[in-house]
């Protein structure tokens, strides 16, 4: 066997200059040779620590040995096994945190790049497979309804385990557009919506019907599904409710949610206006508050738009930055600058109420917290302003809600959030269950599907009277 | 898709629309409204229902021609259909027993306060309506709000037709008088609901205002629609739109609703129906 190659193979990107001038995805994929070179990396270890890592369990080293034999077919089968979305997870898993960080080979040098291996078999599938050749024999239909509300990756999950088992599944959707913060919220250059749409339509492949524009709460509420023949409703309603900082000049024209600036952008695709009609306003110099992958998508796609200057301000320092390691550093490759050690006081308007300034502490960082990571202290007598013309906040999200306050009898957290059983999605009212961000708060796509995943199963076992 | 049953044209630039919306039609009430999209490339706009047939499952809905989404809407007409058509949205208006209840309307609002005013006088108030118009080209719907209303007054700007003047001065007038008030509903254009909100602000007269901030989602998702109401922040689309108008922030309203006036602009000339709208 040939020497262990420390370093895995180099993802193929754009350039940064090219590349924060346009929308198309940033990273463009593994050709086969390097993804075989990459997958020859792999030792196959029988201890198989990767597959722990995946909250999901996918055989990693099962799919990977179908790619070295050539056997594209079999990876896919392997891989959507467990995982119903690869196409998605390749590409936006935190696996730096999950399956590669538990990789022996990261003992020694670079993890297998896993996350880059998925995504090389899912595209595959996508070029050479029709959507339907791949599609399962459904049993025959049990006559049990199930109504999945929301089609973010929990419901869309959901919905294709429980199609899959036979029962006959609506999913309700309040926007125009399936796939929740996949469509509105992840921006196309790092997350194509064609990939999102193909998902969309594999689960509809599966006989499940999709109810766009109906938002439950408003045009049913959950207790008039049960009522009218669901026997099971699934909340997979995400975390959509935006979080501001309320400080002064707040609501200022100029500063926007992340959620209403990715929903113009992405969902609206105002960086086609006029094209298409909804507008953004696209600043000269933007400031984006947070430290997450929200807000690096924030800037990033601010920065597409045509900013001269983007920042990041973030409160503590670099190593507390919670977004993925690998966005963190295209950002900066774009030229994304990071004000550090930084936090907002006050918004500052000019008399048209447009914001012209942002003032702002240095920080400094004091003992953990709570959270284990190293506490901001603001220092004293340090305020200094920075010239603004556009905000984001993105400061993270809370469940919306509507779902909680029109249904009866379902227990919420303190942050809102939807109590239900980790196991099996169970929530404390009868006939209801809900998993991904409605129940975590803001987290990730993969734990979202898991969610839906385990509910499913668990529907299915009360669906059958077990 | 949603079908349009059929479409009036009231007055020069205002035009009703009925929409085929079973689901909505089955649980619309007072106050509440529709976010439409006319087609894939087009902006979210939101349009107060103003009034349903549960049994035949339709939604009306009253538009003025203003910008680029209003004005290709104009365009359309019985048979073809829009896009997306979500409801209903919004807390419906707070309807009780108050005694007299004053409902003001400017513009097309005559139209959106019609369920509003229907549903007060069910519920057993005293309903005294005040209509407002530029001109009397503008009037449409006197005898319908005349028929929910005990007592109607029009006003014109111009004097061409009911009194000249204001809508706020015969409310000034009603609240002097001898007749207790005990609520003013006011619906219209944001100085009007203003100016509505300032002139029963001395009386002490509660009174409600439906805002209209500019929206994405309509659902609670972005706070595009973000207003301050007794100094606190609020989202119109969830929390409202019906809001105290002596608690509103109306200078901040009124700037937040100018976020976009050079990109609506560049919008509107691109368009083409700005070269006449099918009558
Ligand atoms: C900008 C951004 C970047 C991110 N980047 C990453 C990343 O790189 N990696 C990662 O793993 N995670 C990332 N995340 C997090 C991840 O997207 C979420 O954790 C995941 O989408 C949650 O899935 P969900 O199904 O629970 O909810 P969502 O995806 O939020 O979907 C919920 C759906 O329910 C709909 N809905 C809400 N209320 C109602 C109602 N009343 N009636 C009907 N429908 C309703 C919504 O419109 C939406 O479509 C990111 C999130 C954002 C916002
Ligand atoms: C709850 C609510 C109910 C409404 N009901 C009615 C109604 O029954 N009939 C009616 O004619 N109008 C109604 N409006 C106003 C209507 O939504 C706007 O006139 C419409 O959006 C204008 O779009 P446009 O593209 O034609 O014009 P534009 O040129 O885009 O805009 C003209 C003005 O309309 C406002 N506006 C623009 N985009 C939006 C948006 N996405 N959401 C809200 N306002 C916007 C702005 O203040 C703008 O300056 C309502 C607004 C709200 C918030
Ligand atoms: S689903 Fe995510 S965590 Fe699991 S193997 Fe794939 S990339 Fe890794
Ligand atoms: S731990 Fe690493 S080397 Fe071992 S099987 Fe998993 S990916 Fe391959
Ligand atoms: S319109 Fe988005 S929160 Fe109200």
């Amino acid at each position: 066997m040939a020497k262990l190659d420390l370093n895995r193979v180099p993802m193929p990107r754009q350039e940064p200059e090219v590349r924060a001038k346009n929308f198309s995805e940033v990273a463009l994929g593994y050709s086969l040779k390097q993804a075989l070179a990459e997958a020859n990396r792999c030792i196959l270890c029988p201890k198989r620590n990767c597959v722990a890592g995946c909250p999901v369990n996918v055989d990693i080293p099962d799919f990977v040995k179908a790619m070295r034999e050539d056997d594209m077919l079999a990876a896919v089968r392997i891989l959507k096994s467990k995982n119903a979305l690869p196409g998605i997870c390749g590409r936006v898993c935190p696996q730096e945190t999950q399956c590669e960080v538990a990789c022996v080979i990261g003992k020694r040098g670079a993890p297998i790049a896993i996350g880059r291996l998925e995504r090389y078999v899912a595209d595959w599938e996508r070029a050479n497979m029709s959507p339907e050749s791949l599609a399962p024999e459904l049993p025959k239909p049990t006559g049990k309804r199930v109504a999945v509300v929301g089609s973010g990756p929990a419901g869309l999950t959901a919905a294709a385990e429980l199609a899959k088992l036979g029962h006959s599944v609506t999913i309700f959707e309040a926007l125009h557009v399936a796939g929740g913060v996949l469509m509105y919220g992840i921006p196309e250059f790092r997350l194509p919506k064609e990939i999102v749409q193909a998902e969309v339509d594999y689960v509809t492949s599966l006989g499940v019907e999709l109810t766009l524009n109906s938002v439950i709460g408003k045009i049913d509420t959950v207790d008039e599904l049960l009522e009218s023949g669901y026997q099971a409703v699934f909340l997979g309603t995400g975390a959509g409710l935006p979080m501001f900082m309320n400080i002064a000049g707040e609501n200022l024209n100029g500063i926007y949610s992340a959620n209403e600036f990715l929903t113009r952008v992405n969902l609206m695709k105002a960086y086609q206006f006029p094209e298409y009609d909804t507008p953004v306003k696209v600043g000269k110099r933007v400031a984006v508050i947070g430290g997450g992958n929200v807000a690096m998508d924030s800037a990033r796609c601010a920065l597409r738009l045509g900013a001269d200057e983007v920042y990041i301000i973030y409160r503590r320092s670099e190593v507390e930055i919670p977004a993925r390691r690998e966005e963190v550093e295209n950002a900066m490759e774009e030229g994304i600058q990071f004000k550090l050690l930084t936090n907002p006081k006050q918004f500052l308007g000019n008399d048209q109420n447009w914001v012209v300034g942002m003032e702002c502490y240095q920080m400094e960082l004091g003992e953990p917290d709570e959270s284990g990571r190293r506490r901001p202290i603001v220092k004293e007598g340090s305020e200094f302003i920075i010239d603004v013309d556009v905000v984001i906040v993105a400061l993270g999200t809370t469940p919306n809600p509507l779902i909680a306050q029109t249904t009866k009898g379902l227990k919420t957290s303190k942050w809102g959030t939807v109590v239900a059983d980790e196991e099996t999605g169970r929530a404390e009212k009868p006939g209801v269950w809900a998993g991904g961000d409605i129940v975590t708060g803001a987290a990730t796509v993969i734990s979202a599907m898991g969610a839906g995943k385990l509910a499913a199963a668990d529907i299915d076992r009360y669906l059958r009277g077990e | 898709m949603n079908q349009i049953l059929l479409r009036q044209d009231l007055v020069p630039k205002i035009h009703l629309f009925k929409v085929a919306a079973p689901k909505i039609a089955g649980k619309a009430q007072a106050g509440q409204f529709v976010i439409v999209r006319i087609d894939e490339r087009g902006e979210r706009i939101p349009l107060t229902i103003a009034d349903w047939d549960r049994k035949g499952g339709s939604i009306t809905v009253v538009f003025m021609e203003v910008g680029t989404t209003t004005c290709r809407l104009a365009q359309l007409g019985a048979g073809d259909s829009i896009t997306d058509f979500v409801g209903p949205l919004g807390l419906p208006t707070h309807i009780e027993k108050f005694g007299t209840v004053v409902c003001v309307a400017g513009g097309f609002a005559v139209a959106t306060i019609m369920p509003i005013a229907r549903a007060m006088r069910q519920a057993g108030n005293r309903v005294i309506s005040i209509m407002g118009a530029r001109s009397k080209n503008l009037i449409f719907w006197e005898d319908e709000l005349r028929r929910v209303s005990d007592q109607l007054i029009v006003t014109t700007d111009d004097g061409s037709y009911g009194r000249k003047g204001l809508v706020t001065e015969p409310l000034r007038e009603l609240l002097s008088g001898d007749g207790k008030i005990s609520r003013v509903i006011a619906i219209g254009p944001t100085v009007m609901m203003k100016f509505c909100a300032k002139t029963t602000e001395p009386f002490g007269v509660k009174t409600i205002v439906s805002l209209n901030p500019i929206m994405v989602d309509g659902t609670g998702m972005c706070g595009c629609c973000r207003v301050a109401v007794s100094g606190a922040t609020r989202f119109v689309c969830v929390d409202g739109p019906d809001f105290d108008g002596h608690q509103v922030d109306w200078d901040l309203l009124m700037a937040r609703q100018r976020i976009y006036l050079d990109e609506e602009k560049r919008s509107f000339e691109q368009c083409q129906c700005q070269h006449g709208t099918k009558s």
